[in-house]
């Protein structure tokens, strides 16, 4: 089975089938990392460029481990120290990066829709590694694929997403991935980072947080950026945490075995009390290994796909 | 140089004509029009009168296709002084002609600013002898267009300034606009708005809704332009100057505009643009930065009442805003590329439409786009019309022909459109302005 | 026009003389770990480790390999295969494995499950059983146990179609 893109640029483009396929692919690569020897050859010979233009350790790093883990060439770019500060364009970077035999470029960009302009533009293959506020499409791939490990399913999981969903791609990848498989979504947070229109997308929301993860199967908590409290969304990071706050309490208004997700690096005390980041509850270190086996699963497919 | 044009379907809202008529020009005016029976109502014909053969230097037939007077488009960016890599007073005339339009207001947001009465006396003189059409700069109505001090709006209206406007930005300290529009009234001038409260835009590069927020963008919402509208509309009646609102886009926008109306202050007109009545925010799916404008694109519900605006009457001119823009500009990151849509040689095909769609009279719409706004800028004894005495600016239209839209083809530098590959009718064959006939096959 | 090659009690025989062969071969099964590669070995190292046990009394260990990633043909196939489970419950090094698939052809799959058997340790050995070989090698690979040669032409595909995946137990040439 092929994916139909060269590209990973959304989840909205994909379908249920496809999302299924990468997670069940991703499953066989989780069997590698468990090995000693943690490499295959599947895409030996080929290149892979890392084209961050925002800092990032987590997914670099984890995009980094899954292409050398396949054996392909690993170039990385992080664009502050190079030629994009003396005013390089978006295209003619991509245009520099091809002639150096990319054949897979991983871009993260702090403007939405910049991996799909390169995708439109350049022959190889194009995944997003997270545009401004629109999406993250692996980060959502690598959540499902923890959810089904956990839980056996996506389909009819109650899923609560808490925190700043109004600017986070982690958010919007999951909601669309979540409901294109079947989850019942629900949104908690306050009215001004939890647009009204996204009811429109068929989810839940809530500004009361203990009415909101009653009975929910998985807790997904957002990072909270502190740039936001100047802005005018919170008065303050306290009153954050004693509303939206996820604390022991709360999470017992949830199922007893509902597991608790956070894309990380976690804000410890603002948006999640310490003690339940650590709970046996927690699988947010779970998330970090399946990373990279969603990683190597996607990059395997969209070097498959042949236009 | 005279000039015989005979089988001329006119409409001239102004003459009350729809009629076939002939034309004689004469040093760039219009000598006489002689209309035979107006089109199937069989009255007794005046009679078309032909012409001596061999008084006349040249004669268009234009059997089959319309005859207008030629387009006035009281809202386009020339961007000489200062921009001429987007485009120049030159080839942005040339580009009006090509789409019928023969005279044109220039917007100040040059560099420098058009905001002195030698700023103004430069484009006029650049658009005598390099301009395509007649050219009629808009000044600025505060220096720099900063907003804090009103510019000589007395010296450049006596320079050739037929309006004010800061456009490009909002006039943001009530206090400023108020003044702005009192003094206005020394020479009953116009000031024209660009209503955007922009600490609520603060940042948007689309319509604010659930289309802006899947795709990650920040939205504007249609509250930033209507509170806006809203002021400016109080401070008219307070001021009792003369204000046009330009670019109207949203159906609140309409709503307040015709309570205004309703209310008889009656010296607030307002325009919108072709891309406001033919597309909706879903243009920019895919993060096309060719369709990003400002105001936004908005949503169906907008269009339709945009329409409306216009069929009521509301909304008194169309034009185009005609923003040019580098390809690398819009090329690139969503977020930093300038707003703007490339719109004088798509505005009378979009346009156009609103005829067939039974919105407009074809009366109608030749006097939103060409009496009107003579009318309300003070031009109509020579622009407008075709009338005994006026400037020989016309436009022949094949309305019958379809045609591709293909912006590589454009006369202006800017090929930034929405439009790329859609199929219009109404496409000019003639134009005629400054004396120059302009022939498109 | 199929053409049934093997029937049920055929294979049936095939799989019992090859158990026998495995256990002469390697004087018991006390020092081997049977392996079938993903998809077509998997239920033949079952069929195989049910009739060792039967014989010898005691069970032996058996592991599924998947080997779409050591393939020689992801760059030229239009089709990406499907990457599968790999759960190899032995000790691979310093073990015998017995690499078991359905049908041996040109030998390419059996080159790449050598290369992945490698990557999780160094075996003692390596033996391969295969139900079917159907000749037309392009790598010097030969086959340890065979339960049928079957001669065919280039064009014919060999099917092997099995009970456990809902099908007559039955080989067919196409």
């Amino acid at each position: 089975m092929n994916l139909r893109s060269k590209d990973l640029v959304s989840i909205k483009d994909l379908s249920a089938g496809e999302i299924e396929h990468i997670i069940e692919t991703a499953a066989g690569f989780k069997d590698v990392l468990g090995r000693d020897i943690k490499k295959v050859p599947a895409l030996r010979g080929k290149t892979t460029v890392n084209l961050f233009y925002e800092p990032s350790t987590r997914t670099r790093t984890s995009f980094e481990v899954a292409a050398k883990r396949l054996s392909t060439d690993v170039i990385n770019i992080a664009t502050s120290t190079s030629s994009v500060v003396k005013g390089e364009t978006l295209l003619d970077t991509a245009r520099t990066v091809l002639a150096l035999g990319a054949d897979i470029v991983v871009i993260r960009h702090k403007c939405s829709g910049t991996p799909h302009f390169l995708a439109r533009n350049i022959d190889a293959s194009v995944v997003n590694a997270g545009d401004g506020t629109n999406e993250h499409p692996t980060q959502a791939l690598l959540d499902l694929f923890t959810m089904k490990e956990n839980k056996g399913r996506i389909q009819g999981l109650e899923v609560a997403i808490v925190g700043d969903i109004l600017h986070s791609r982690v958010a919007k990848s999951n909601i669309y991935a979540l409901s294109k498989l079947g989850a019942k979504v629900r949104l908690i947070g306050p009215p001004t980072l939890v647009p009204d229109c996204m009811r429109d997308l068929g989810v839940g929301i809530y500004a009361d947080m203990n009415a909101g993860l009653e009975g929910v199967d998985v807790i997904m908590m957002l990072r909270i950026q502190l740039e936001r409290q100047g802005k005018g969304f919170f008065p303050s990071t306290h009153e954050y945490f004693r509303n939206w706050g996820l604390t022991a309490a709360r999470v017992a208004r949830a199922k007893d075995d509902a597991i608790i997700m956070h894309p990380g690096p976690m804000n410890r005390g603002i948006e999640i009390a310490s003690e339940v980041a650590d709970s046996s509850r927690s699988v947010i270190l779970d998330q970090v290994t399946n990373g990279i086996a969603i990683r190597m699963a996607v990059l395997y497919l969209v070097s498959g796909v042949k236009e | 140089m005279k000039l015989f044009i005979k089988n001329a379907h006119l409409i001239d809202p102004v003459q009350k004509l729809d009629n076939i008529c002939s034309i004689l020009i004469e040093d760039r005016k219009i000598q006489e029009i002689h209309a035979q029976a107006a089109k199937g109502r069989g009255q007794g014909a005046k009679g078309s009168k032909d012409h001596k053969p061999g008084s006349v230097d040249e004669v268009i037939d234009a059997r089959g296709m319309l005859v207008l007077p030629g387009l006035v488009d009281m809202h386009v960016h020339l961007r000489e002084p200062g921009f001429e890599y987007k485009e120049t007073i030159r080839t942005g005339t040339e580009a009006a002609v090509r789409g019928g339009v023969t005279s044109v207001c220039c917007m100040p947001n040059t560099n420098p600013v058009n905001d002195t009465p030698g700023i103004t006396e430069f484009i006029i003189r650049k658009a005598i002898q390099e301009g395509s059409c007649s050219v009629f700069p808009i000044g600025a109505i505060t220096k720099g267009q900063k907003g804090e001090e009103l510019a000589e709006l007395g010296m450049m209206f006596d320079a050739g300034c037929v309006a004010f406007s800061d456009d490009g930005r909002p006039v943001v300290d009530s206090m400023v606009m108020r003044r702005a529009l009192e003094y206005s009234r020394i020479r009953n001038m116009l000031i024209i708005s660009h209503a955007e409260d922009l600490s609520l835009a603060a940042g948007g590069v689309m319509n604010e809704g659930l289309l802006s927020v899947t795709m990650g963008l920040q939205g504007i919402p249609a509250q930033a332009e209507e509170i806006m509208i809203s002021r400016d509309i109080a401070l008219a009646e307070l001021t009792g100057g003369r204000l046009h609102i330009a670019h109207v886009s949203t159906a609140g926008s309409v709503e307040l505009l015709r309570a205004a109306r309703k209310r008889g202050i009656a010296e607030i007109t307002s325009e919108t643009c072709p891309h406001y009545f033919s597309i909706t925010e879903e243009a920019v799916s895919g993060y096309n930065a060719n369709a990003k404008v400002n105001p936004p694109l908005r949503t169906k519900k907008d269009v339709e009442a945009i329409r409306e605006g216009l069929r009521d009457g509301t909304i008194d001119v169309i034009a185009t805003d005609h923003a040019p823009h580098h390809k690398d500009e819009k090329s690139g990151e969503f977020d930093a590329a300038p707003s703007g849509i490339s719109g004088l040689e798509t505005s009378i095909g979009l346009s156009m439409r609103l005829v067939d769609d039974g919105v407009l009279t074809i009366a109608g719409l030749v006097d939103k786009m060409t009496c009107a706004p003579a009318r309300i800028l003070g031009l109509s004894d020579t622009k407008g019309t075709l009338k005994p005495g006026a400037d020989a600016d016309l436009v022949i239209v094949d309305t019958e022909k379809e045609y591709t839209v293909n912006a590589a083809d454009f006369r202006s530098k800017g090929k930034n459109t929405p439009f790329d590959g859609w199929r219009l009718k109404a496409r000019p064959a003639v134009t005629i302005a400054r004396g120059r006939i302009y022939r498109w096959e | 026009m199929a053409k049934e090659l093997l029937d049920k009690k055929d294979i049936e025989r095939a799989i019992t003389r090859m158990a026998h062969e495995i256990i002469e071969k390697n004087k018991g099964i006390s020092s081997i770990c049977l392996v079938g590669i993903q998809r077509g070995g998997v239920h033949i190292a079952n069929r195989l480790r049910a009739k060792l046990k039967e014989i010898e009394g005691s069970d032996l260990p058996v592991g599924l390999l998947d080997i779409s990633l050591y393939r020689d043909d992801l760059n030229v196939r239009k089709d990406q295969p499907v990457v599968r489970r790999t759960q190899v419950p032995c000790e691979i090094n310093d073990q015998k494995v017995v690499l078991v698939d359905d049908v041996l052809f040109t030998g390419r799959s059996i080159r790449a499950a050598m290369d992945a058997i490698m990557d999780l340790g160094r075996p003692s050995a390596i033996q391969l059983a295969v139900l079917v070989d159907r000749g037309h090698r392009e790598l010097p690979i030969k086959a340890d146990f065979v339960g049928k040669n079957i001669p065919t032409s280039m064009n014919e595909t060999v099917s092997v179609q099995l009970s456990e995946d809902g099908m007559e137990d039955r080989v067919v040439l196409e």
